[in-house]
């Protein structure tokens, strides 16, 4: 079976070739539809095959090559693909949301002008990311890094004649750039570093068979980590490059639930586990990473408190959400991160795909009453289960996984985060606090999203409120299968103490990924703390109070939305300096350009005006006018210069030969 | 025919320009089409070199031709001495093959003196063609020389406004620099002829097992360092490019980026390295320093323009500035992406400069507030634009990745390791100017009325620009097909650069260039 693996990216890249270069011509929706959905499902069926060949084989490690890329000299990169429980975990939920949210598209963008162009660079899309999880070598990997970076730019920019839209294609760009300078810098040290040892290699199983040959916890690992970290900040919305996340909403919703939801923004995470020998070995480098991490969390949770844009709170929730799973990087808990990973490519892109649901009706409503509101308002919400009931229903379970509420996927999956923050070896209750609270503060803006949209009175101007329909089916059907594996996901990875109640249920999740890590996490002694490592009555106890923050959070917004509704505004007008700050997302986009980008245009305003045209010109031009001068009038043109060029070819001639003769 | 291959490509254009001089000048159409035909065929008796698979294995020079041509009583001596190598190769094949595009594109854009502009191309392309053949120092330079004649007549009298400011700063610029080298060159053969070592002539191999002594070795080098600076062209120097580019018209600059930069960097590989060592050793962190000034600081002017061209040219001492940070680096996997990143710049910034031709023989502007979306009535212009950005910007799976980053691993396996750093900033900035200009002229509606009516590409447009994308793409998917023919020639071509510096006492380098933190 593993010798088709090639089959998975392949797919898609036909896909896109063939919307890419006919859709134009073709113009049937269905086609151009049918084809890219159709790929993406065949990847999916590909990468199923895979996946369940490599759960019963005791192999877990394999790789495929297709052919060499580069050759010179000590340097030899090919294009291989590496298959293993994680890339397999990979494929699986970037080719199986994938296809779910092509699906979506299909009755979404039904009727946009450019339905062939978004259909060719959702596959592109597809296609770069498989590569990312698949490449076997890290020069693979950044093909695919670069390559959804440059889809992201695509589709962020896909109504290209907002400007708006243009601006955040940009910076979503250009800052994933900044991330990606890191990710060069990393490996090009990697690269000699481990060469200067004798072994030339990017290749990840290679590296991490011979990071034994760097020093633990030594500069280099340290440097070349936290570079690649960078790179990861950078794709994965993480302070201090989280600022294009929120922008790129500008992009069509679908957009919005795979790339900047689902799978792109994960690539950081998924980057640090594929290195996670190396990383292992850097304890400061992980200490950088769970601090930004639990940063990241809390302070983008913040932010989603006070926005009133639908997308943008679920924006903010992703950069908090991908917070977590630094965290748990960070702390040595790489299955659990991986599996929040997992959970969260379910209830958020669910949630995205709902939210799009959602305007997609609201826009629907509005265009009928030929009103120009904004239909992503939460303020022009309100009383909505009703009129959609399965977008409701998919929306809550989600709402609630992403909240923690017992047994939901995400319950699982942020307690071991949480957990291991708090008794891990590397980590600390202050990072437990701070992801704590993070998980209320998620679970009120959640709610406050569910309620402000889905309960209450309805606040649509009276001209659109009867018209706002339940999407059809195509967008109801993703809806309701990624709601389900909202709800039932988590049960791949029932932490330990759990299990033990439901009569010794082993955590699947954790022994499948453990070929991955196991090894790595032996090697440093990233594991929970020996003294409470067997206390269940401590993991429950821990379980417990961060479930309680969760419940405590959703009865606020229930308070301040649904009981009491004039609350918000009492607290706005109470706390105006606070609450500008915060809805204003702390002033840092304006930070940013006021530092960075407006003093880089400034140098580059100088060096052209100043030293290329006055200095260096002026030089140029002030020679010119004296030679002038001494050729006595000489026109300015080539005559004068050609007199000039013939002395000074006989001077210079002169010069030599009298230097060698008498020298 | 083997035996005068090298010849025959050479002179071919220099033939078809003398039976154009027989075609009136007023039919136009029969001008244009047999200047492309004489261009097309001179890149397909080209081809078979491509095909020849002696490159992979041997380093040294093939195709060798050699006559007695000048002698000056028992002293002087220059004879027609040629051959072409892994290094050269790609760079001729680059410069036959740009040429029939370049052609083609003038189609509609040159409409006065039509005669004089196709005589004077094909007298460049045999210029062009004879300095990357030569063997011999003389006839290089003669070459050399030869270039700047049509050039300096394409700028000043199809150019812009400003032509005869930017032609007359371009012979200056350039011009300064040649002489440097001729003294140089002098030097060198009085050298050879004055220690007596078995010469040949001008014959640049025998003077590269001269031993001249360190102290001249310096003054010579930086003769033929500044020269070939002033080409790449390398900050400080690069000031004419910017005015040359714009003026030029577009098959000008075209060809200017495209093969006579490269004359620059391919200077430095085969005449200022190979011929002093000792003195390369010394001036290396100099050097790698300007190349990386040059890179940060080409980006952030580039930033800056209001001139399409003009942010396109700067963009050049940019991505040169990697080139020559990859050849500085002297390894193999820096030299290969240098030579490759050469090749790499003539065909994405030559399709710059093609797409900014397009827009200009439209609306005859070039400033980038005057266009603002597009990509609405240019769909097709913008696909293709789009890839040329992003090959230029060095997006993995194009072309320019695999320059730049060679040249990076070079550089960071090499001393010049915090350069290279410095370096990789470069891709944030290429990132920036690009995509910042793609979208104030692609992205956006529509504000000015005069974009209302623009027409697509037409089929002549899109049949000039489809070779370049295909090898934006076959470079960056499988770039094996090149660099394992450059493979034996840079590896023969360091061995002849490092074998002579090991006599030589390790000079002290500057503290920037030793590795401090990573030990």
């Amino acid at each position: 079976m593993y010798d088709y693996l090639w089959l998975i990216p392949f797919f898609p890249l036909v896909g896109f070739v063939f919307n890419g270069l006919f859709g134009k011509k073709i113009r049937n929706e269905a086609v151009i539809g049918g084809i890219g959905t159709l790929m993406i499902f065949l990847s999916f069926l590909v990468s199923c095959g895979n996946f369940f060949t490599l759960l019963n084989d005791s192999e877990k490690v394999h790789q495929q090559v297709i052919a060499s890329w580069m050759s010179v000299g000590q340097l030899q990169i090919d294009w291989g693909f590496l298959f293993d429980p994680l890339s397999a975990l990979m494929i699986m939920v970037v080719t199986g949301v994938g296809t779910l949210i092509h699906l979506y598209s299909i009755g979404y963008m039904h009727g946009e002008t450019g339905f062939y162009r978004y259909f060719a660079y959702l596959n592109l899309f597809c296609f770069s990311m498989l590569m990312l999880v698949l490449g076997n070598n890290a020069l693979v990997m950044f093909v695919g890094w670069e390559g959804v970076g440059l889809c992201s730019y695509l589709l962020i920019g896909y109504y290209f004649d907002k400007k708006s839209a243009g601006d955040a294609a940009k910076k979503a760009f250009v800052v994933n750039r900044i991330g990606d300078f890191g990710f060069l810098c990393g490996l090009l040290v990697l690269f000699w570093s481990l060469g200067s040892k004798g072994v030339w290699t990017f290749n990840f199983v290679e590296i991490a068979e011979n990071a034994h040959l760097l020093q633990t916890g030594g500069v280099v690992v340290t440097v070349v980590t936290l570079a690649f970290f960078l790179g990861a900040t950078g794709k994965s919305a993480q302070i201090p490059l989280y600022t294009w996340l929120p922008d790129a909403m500008e992009g069509p919703t679908p957009v919005s639930a795979l790339i900047h939801a689902a799978t792109m923004v994960t690539a950081g995470v998924y980057m640090i586990a594929r290195l996670n020998g190396l990383f292992g070995m850097a304890p400061d480098t992980m200490m950088v990473i769970a601090v930004v991490g639990a940063t990241t969390a809390i302070f983008a949770a913040s932010i989603g408190l006070a926005q009133n844009d639908i997308k943008r709170v679920l924006a903010y929730s992703t950069v908090s959400q991908l917070g977590y799973m630094f965290l748990a990087m960070g702390v040595g808990a790489f299955s659990a991160g991986i599996f929040h990973l997992m959970t969260h490519a379910f209830f958020k892109a669910c949630l995205f795909l709902g939210s799009g649901s959602v305007i997609h009706g609201m826009h629907h409503a509005y265009h009928k009453a030929h009103l120009h509101d904004d239909p992503q308002d939460m303020r022009n919400m309100g009383g909505l289960r009703k009129k959609m009931p399965i977008t409701f229903i998919t929306f809550l379970v989600s709402t609630i996984a992403i909240s923690g509420l017992p047994f939901f996927s995400g319950f699982f999956s942020k307690d071991e985060i949480l957990w291991w923050a708090f008794a891990g070896e590397r980590g600390h209750w202050m990072l437990w606090l701070v992801g704590a609270i993070a998980a209320g503060m998620t679970a009120f803006y959640m709610f406050r999203l569910v309620f402000m949209t889905f309960f209450g009175e309805q606040k649509t101007d009276a001209r659109a409120k009867d018209h706002i329909p339940e999407s059809p089916l195509t967008i109801t059907l993703p809806l309701m299968i990624l709601g389900t594996l909202a709800v039932v996901g988590g049960f791949w990875g029932i932490p330990h103490a759990l299990g033990n109640i439901f009569g010794h249920m082993p955590n699947y999740l954790e022994n499948f990924l453990a070929p991955v890590f196991e090894h790595t996490q032996e090697l440093n002694g990233l594991e929970i703390k020996p003294e409470m490592a067997h206390s269940a009555a401590l993991e429950f106890g821990m379980m417990g109070v961060s479930v309680g923050i969760a419940v405590f959070g959703i009865f606020l917004a229930w308070v301040m939305y649904i009981k009491n509704p004039a609350l918000p505004g009492k607290f706005v007008a109470s706390f105006t300096g606070l609450w500008r700050v915060v809805y204003n997302k702390w002033f840092i986009d304006e930070l940013y350009a006021a530092v960075i980008v407006n003093n880089c245009k400034r140098i580059g305003t100088f060096l052209w005006k100043g030293i290329d045209v006055k200095i260096v010109d002026g030089i140029v031009n002030g020679t010119a006018w004296a030679v002038k001068g001494i050729g006595g009038g000489l026109r300015y043109t080539q005559s004068g210069f050609l007199h000039n060029y013939a002395m000074g070819m006989v001077v210079g001639v002169v010069v030599i030969v009298g230097y060698y003769i008498f020298g | 025919m083997a035996d005068y291959l090298l010849s025959l490509i050479t002179f071919f254009p220099l033939l078809g320009m003398l039976i154009l001089l027989f075609i009136p000048r007023d039919n136009e159409g029969l001008l244009k089409s047999f200047a492309l035909a004489v261009t097309l065929v001179t890149f397909f008796i080209s081809l078979p070199l491509a095909f020849d698979e002696v490159f992979a294995t041997s380093g040294g020079m093939q195709y060798r031709e050699f006559h007695e041509w000048i002698s000056v009583g028992s002293f002087f001596k220059m004879n027609y001495s040629l051959g072409v190598d892994g290094i050269s190769l790609w760079l001729l094949l680059l410069t036959t093959f740009i040429s029939p595009i370049t052609i083609l594109s003038t189609w509609k854009a040159v409409d006065k003196n039509v005669k004089g502009f196709m005589a004077l191309m094909l007298l460049l392309e045999t210029a062009m063609l004879g300095a990357f053949v030569s063997l011999d120092l003389f006839l290089f330079y003669f070459f050399w020389e030869l270039m700047l004649i049509p050039m300096y007549f394409l700028i000043g009298i199809w150019g812009g406004k400003n032509r005869i400011y930017a032609a007359v700063k371009f012979f200056i610029y350039t011009a300064v620099g040649s002489l440097l080298m001729l003294v140089a060159i002098i030097f060198v053969y009085y050298y050879a002829v004055k220690s007596g070592a078995p010469i040949d002539g001008f014959g640049v191999q025998a003077f590269y097992n001269l031993a001249i002594p360190s102290s001249a070795q310096h003054w010579l080098f930086l003769a033929f360092a500044v020269s070939f600076a002033i080409k790449v062209p390398m900050f400080p120097v690069h000031t004419w490019l910017p005015d040359a580019h714009t003026e030029a018209p577009t098959a000008g600059s075209v060809i200017l980026a495209a093969i006579m930069l490269k004359m620059g960097t391919y200077g430095y590989v085969r005449f200022a390295m190979p011929l002093f060592p000792e003195a390369l050793h010394t001036f290396i962190p100099y050097l790698a320093l300007l190349s990386v000034v040059g890179i940060i600081y080409g980006s952030l002017v580039a930033m800056m323009q209001e001139d399409v061209k003009k942010l396109v040219a700067y963009s050049s001492v940019a991505h040169l500035g990697f080139v020559m940070l990859g050849i500085f680096a002297l390894n193999m996997q820096g030299m290969a992406g240098g030579m490759i990143q050469m090749v790499n710049h003539g065909i994405s910034t030559g399709a710059l400069f093609l797409i900014v031709g397009f827009i200009y023989e439209r609306r005859h502007t070039r400033l980038i507030s005057e266009f603002g979306g597009l990509a609405h009535k240019m769909p097709i212009f913008a696909t293709i634009f789009l890839i040329v950005t992003l090959s230029s910007i060095g997006v993995p799976g194009t072309n320019g990745f695999v320059g730049e980053f060679l040249s990076l691993v070079g550089a960071f396996e090499s001393d010049l390791r915090w350069y290279a750093v410095v370096a990789t900033t470069g891709v944030i900035f290429a990132a920036v100017y690009m995509l910042w200009m793609y979208q104030r002229v692609m992205f956006g509606k529509i504000t000015n009325p005069k974009n209302e009516n623009l027409k697509d590409l037409s089929a002549r447009e899109i049949i000039l620009m489809v070779p370049l994308l295909v090898f934006i793409f076959w470079i960056g998917v499988y770039p094996n097909t090149f660099l394992r023919k450059m493979n034996p020639a840079i590896e023969l071509l360091l061995h002849q650069v490092k074998s002579k510096q090991v006599a030589v006492v390790e000079p002290v380098q500057p503290v920037i260039a030793q590795n401090i933190v990573l030990k």
